[in-house]
């Protein structure tokens, strides 16, 4: 097996997972800079001229920030083609048949193509309205995923901890309480 | 009343072009591993939140463990950046109403849409382009926050 199939092929848990977490010491080796995705958003406020007191601050000082959001777009172009061998995604069996009783039919792509790929109300109102939560959560939160999950963990923050706690609360609910109305 | 410092006046300059390619290869980097590992697939999401399968625990808890690992490094050994900064690290205020609500608020539109914020990005770059809508909503979301926070308990 070349070096490219063997690239090709998904990455295990314990292979993805260092290297995700190497980006926050390689962040703060290249310029003391902190691992926080979300931010961007909120830059991306700031650069529009407003009175909002929360968007009032040098965008251009973060432009680092966005610069790693457009390699994410761009890593995304890469392992999506150069580095993807074509085969369809494999879950769980349990949660394809949980998505099942929800009549979402598992299609092995990496998003369900009736949601993502139709576009009626419903879904379109479904991914504009997760969108709002997952922004204005994050924002009342002081960090996504990245910020909190993995740089406020790895630097043992309580309040991080206390936020992905929250994410998981939020998560379940939306999991086992809303799913079965909304689809 | 018109001084600048020369970083604000030549925002272009070479030094901060090469700055900014080691950020863009930090997030191509990035990007890659998000797509190779599948955390950005919706259906893991799931998977996760049902608990079926360890491979999401096992991304997020390892990354944590190196995280954690190395930061204590970086402290330990008083490690500075490439060009000889200090590396600072700030505690987050201990007031827990926004952490606890707005991550619960995060938490639902997460599993709604099955990506955060760096996934999204990762999922514009592997075509589904239908995540622009995603994005455009957490945008929007990010304003409303902005008009309402000081309406927020924090």
């Amino acid at each position: 097996m070349g070096i490219l199939e063997f690239l090709q092929q998904p990455w295990a848990w314990y292979v993805a997972g260092p290297l995700i977490g190497l980006t926050v010491p390689a962040l703060l080796f290249l310029g003391d800079k902190k691992f926080g995705i979300s931010a961007n958003f909120r830059h991306a406020c700031a650069m529009v001229p407003n009175n909002v007191s929360f968007f009032q601050y040098d965008w251009r000082k973060e432009s680092w920030n966005l610069l790693f959001a457009l390699g994410i777009v761009l890593g995304g172009l890469v392992g999506s083609t150069l580095l993807n061998n074509g085969e369809p995604l494999q879950i769980a069996a349990q949660t394809q048949t949980a998505l099942e009783s929800l009549n979402i039919t598992f299609d092995g792509e990496l998003v369900p193509q009736q949601i993502f790929a139709n576009f009626s109300v419903g879904n379109i109102a479904i991914l504009l309205i997760g969108g709002l939560l997952v922004g204005f959560g994050a924002r009342y939160a002081g960090g996504c995923t990245s910020g909190h999950a993995i740089s406020g963990l790895s630097d043992l923050q309580l309040p991080s901890l206390v936020a992905v706690i929250g994410f998981f609360i939020g998560g379940l609910v939306m999991t086992y309480l809303l799913f079965p109305l909304i689809f | 009343m018109t001084t600048q410092t020369p970083s604000q006046t030549r925002p272009l300059s070479l030094a901060s072009i090469g700055e900014g390619t080691r950020y863009l290869l930090a997030g191509t980097l990035f990007g890659i591993v998000a797509v190779k590992s599948q955390i950005i697939s919706w259906y893991r999401i799931q998977e996760m939140f049902r608990f079926h399968s360890f491979h999401m625990y096992g991304v997020i808890g390892s990354a944590v463990l190196v995280g954690i690992v190395s930061v204590w490094l970086i402290k330990r050994f008083n490690v500075k950046t490439i060009s000889g900064d200090p590396i600072t690290f700030q505690d987050k205020a201990p007031t827990y109403p926004r952490y606890i609500v707005g991550g619960t608020i995060f938490g639902l539109g997460w599993a709604l849409v099955g990506a955060c914020p760096g996934p999204m990005l990762a999922l514009l770059g592997s075509g589904v382009f239908s995540i622009i809508i995603v994005m455009i909503g957490a945008y929007l979301g990010t304003w409303l926050y902005g008009l309402l926070r000081s309406y927020l308990p924090h």
